[in-house]
């Protein structure tokens, strides 16, 4: 039983899709060994050659570094190959290096000890900051220290591999994707990390598949295990089966001529072959990733959860501090708009009480929690609104159920206005205010509340769950969640239909908005937005400028009159492969 | 001695290129420089320090300078950010 690779099953990882591509290939398990450090006292005779020792490792530490910032410079360009400089600039920092120098004189302890304890404490003053930044320039100062130490250690970074392989490594710092690229690198897979991490940004700008944030792929895998790591989707697979191998062989082909075809797109219209203009827009969570959403063509951002402002804390954010985020949004997509949403959380961050509810979808959550507590509600509003000078952004409500609920919220928009008004504070008089739905009580009345909102985007991942009475979390009835099911169909249209009559605009920024076989019978259906997340991007543009619109019109006619949700499916499916057949579909 | 409270300006805060140029400007003054940050004080001659402080767009410094040349260091550093680190 000793060859584990034969009769270990195989395991299927998920995590985030950090950089596309497919690669199939052996792992290699990538163990930084973080020095060992002892605390030594030295003889009084024994303190100027340390220095000097610590002068060699830190001459040695520069030559490496400089080598892997030239080397940075020719392969991803310049500009990117900056975020290698701070580490130089650390190493060369006067202030920091002579009190090194002259701790190590005064309290006669060893290099080793003295550069991890001073390094050390800038890094863990890092870490506290509650910012992904900050923490990532921790994990690069922590690079830096192990590296001055390796060299004060006299080891040598194994950084030459044999052969093609897949990384797999716990955390990976971008000093690591770039030394390590010089390996046959097919891939990258860490237990920990984010999309918009530099890593991730230096696996793209290499165009090596990654996937980040696998949890503890790190200690599942041997080196030379075979894995599948699949960067559209963040599916990672262990030991696959030949079948699976076979599978995504074909995936690859089809996924590489296909990129080649959507790179002219990025500044084309979403708009189809017959004329039918579809805005177009991306999901967002964070700052960072809008620089990925107008790479990848996007015309703006149709939903950004306001709520990730609250990840990693306690309180709310102040309305300043809401201001100073908000604003930086507006720079950062003008001249596109950005849609922004309102806090959408349950009442769990308010008040422990409310974490006991037993049915949290029919809970506390979403507007409902803002117009039980104004105050909150008025501070993000004014916050948004001070942010809206430049005229490129629009107030979206959460989880409306009523029409008087739309009605309460605008009255907290008009009472914002006046206050910023009468303190002769600058904003967009005109600010577009819509609203999410996806109760269906609110789709039922959508007339009535297209009257009185500047546009509508449907939800229709709860939407499905709450038509449908089912938690998609629970898998005894999983199954039962199907998002082309008839009741959601005739409910789309429903929606679409009250919009218009009332002359505004209604989108959909479900998952639904980005899965390619639903995105035929949503534009025939008569969506004017679709709103995805940026990874999918080129595709969907790609999909809806391949329609004909009066031919998807027929299609989703033919649609409204199917019985069940199976009959549906095949339906688009067929419509799909018919009119697509060189398409790939991605299935989640 | 001078101390002053100024505000940061610049859109990304004290990222790595405008500390990068603050270390550089305070560096060619022999004054010492001290930033003062939510009971942080750092040395505002080392590189790792003004990375360490976290300083972002409308965040408030307290700055010290003392010193044979610290009028002009002042007007140097306070300069730096009334222009935002020219990145505005």
């Amino acid at each position: 039983m000793t060859d584990g690779q034969s009769t270990k099953k195989e395991i299927i990882l998920k995590g985030i899709p950090a950089s596309h591509g497919i690669a199939i290939g052996s792992a290699y398990l990538f163990i930084k060994d973080i020095p060992i450090v002892e605390e030594r006292v030295l003889a009084y005779e024994d303190v100027l050659p340390e220095v000097e020792r610590l002068n060699r490792a830190l001459q040695k530490s520069a030559k490496e570094l400089n080598k892997i910032i030239t080397f940075a410079q020719q392969k991803i360009g310049e500009a990117k190959a900056k975020i290698l400089e701070a580490q130089m600039m650390v190493l060369e920092d006067q202030v920091l290096i002579n009190e090194i120098r002259k701790r190590i004189e005064k309290e006669k302890k060893n290099a080793e000890h003295i550069v991890s304890n001073e390094i050390g404490k800038y890094c863990s003053l890092m870490l506290k900051a509650q910012d992904e930044y900050m923490h990532e320039r921790a994990h690069e100062m922590e690079d830096l220290k192990n590296r001055i130490i390796r060299n004060l250690l006299e080891e040598r970074l194994i950084s030459k591999l044999e052969g093609s392989i897949i990384i797999v490594a716990h955390t990976l710092t971008p000093a690591d994707t770039m030394i390590l690229s010089r390996n046959q690198v097919l891939g990258y897979a860490t237990d920990r990390g984010g999309i918009t991490s530099h890593a991730a940004l230096f696996s793209r700008s290499l165009k090596i598949p990654a996937i980040v944030g696998l949890g503890d792929v790190s200690r599942q895998i041997v080196t030379g295990d075979t894995l599948i790591l699949d960067g559209y989707s963040g599916t990672l697979i262990i030991r696959p089966t030949d079948a699976h191998i076979e599978e995504f062989q074909k995936k690859r082909e089809r996924m590489f001529k296909f990129e080649k075809k959507l790179e002219h797109l990025k500044d084309l219209p979403a708009e189809t072959k017959d004329g039918r203009r579809i805005e177009l827009s991306a999901n967002i969570e964070l700052l960072d990733e809008l620089d990925y959403v107008v790479v990848q063509g996007s015309q703006g951002v149709g939903l950004y959860r306001t709520e990730s402002l609250l990840l990693d804390r306690d309180d709310f954010p102040s309305e300043e501090e809401q201001y100073l985020e908000y604003k930086k949004f507006s720079e950062r997509i003008y001249p596109h708009r950005i849609i922004m949403r309102t806090f959408d959380v349950g009442g769990d961050k308010l008040s422990a009480a409310t974490a006991e509810e037993s049915n949290p979808f029919l809970g506390w959550r979403g507007i409902r929690v803002g117009l039980d507590r104004p105050e909150l509600l008025m501070d993000q509003l004014k916050a948004m609104l001070r942010a809206s000078t430049k005229k490129n952004i629009a107030i979206m409500f959460p989880m409306i159920t009523t029409l008087a609920e739309v009605r309460k919220a605008k009255e907290y928009v008009r009472k914002a206005k006046a206050e910023l008004r009468s303190q002769n504070v600058k904003f967009h008089e005109k600010i577009p205010v819509g609203v999410m739905i996806e109760v269906p009580s609110a789709a039922l009345v959508i007339s009535q509340i297209a009257a009185e909102v500047d546009f509508i985007s449907i939800g229709s991942n709860d939407l499905t769950q709450y038509l449908l009475a089912v938690d998609r979390g629970n898998t005894l009835v999983s199954k039962l969640y199907r998002e082309l099911d008839p009741s959601v169909i005739i409910t789309l249209k429903h929606i679409i239909n009250g919009g218009q009559k009332n002359g505004i605009w209604v989108g959909l920024c479900g998952e639904m908005a980005g899965h390619p076989l639903s995105v035929p019978l949503l534009v025939g259906l008569g969506i004017d937005e679709l709103s995805v997340v940026p990874a999918i991007l080129p595709e969907i543009k790609k999909i809806i400028r391949s329609l004909d619109y009066s031919e998807v019109k027929e299609m989703a006619m033919k649609a409204l009159n199917l019985s069940t949700s199976d009959e549906i499916e095949k339906l688009v499916f067929r419509f799909f492969r018919k009119h697509f057949p060189d398409i790939p579909i991605n299935h989640d | 001695m001078i101390e002053c409270e100024i505000t940061i300006k610049n859109r990304s805060g004290l990222h790595t290129r405008p500390a990068a140029a603050l270390v550089k400007t305070a560096a060619g003054f022999k004054s010492d420089f001290y930033i003062y940050k939510d009971g942080m004080e750092i040395n505002g001659k080392s590189i790792i320090g003004v990375m360490t402080l976290a300083a972002e767009q409308g965040s408030k410094l307290i700055l010290r300078f003392d010193g044979p040349d610290e009028e002009a260091a002042a007007i140097a550093v306070v300069g730096l950010f009334e222009r935002g680190f020219d990145e505005l």
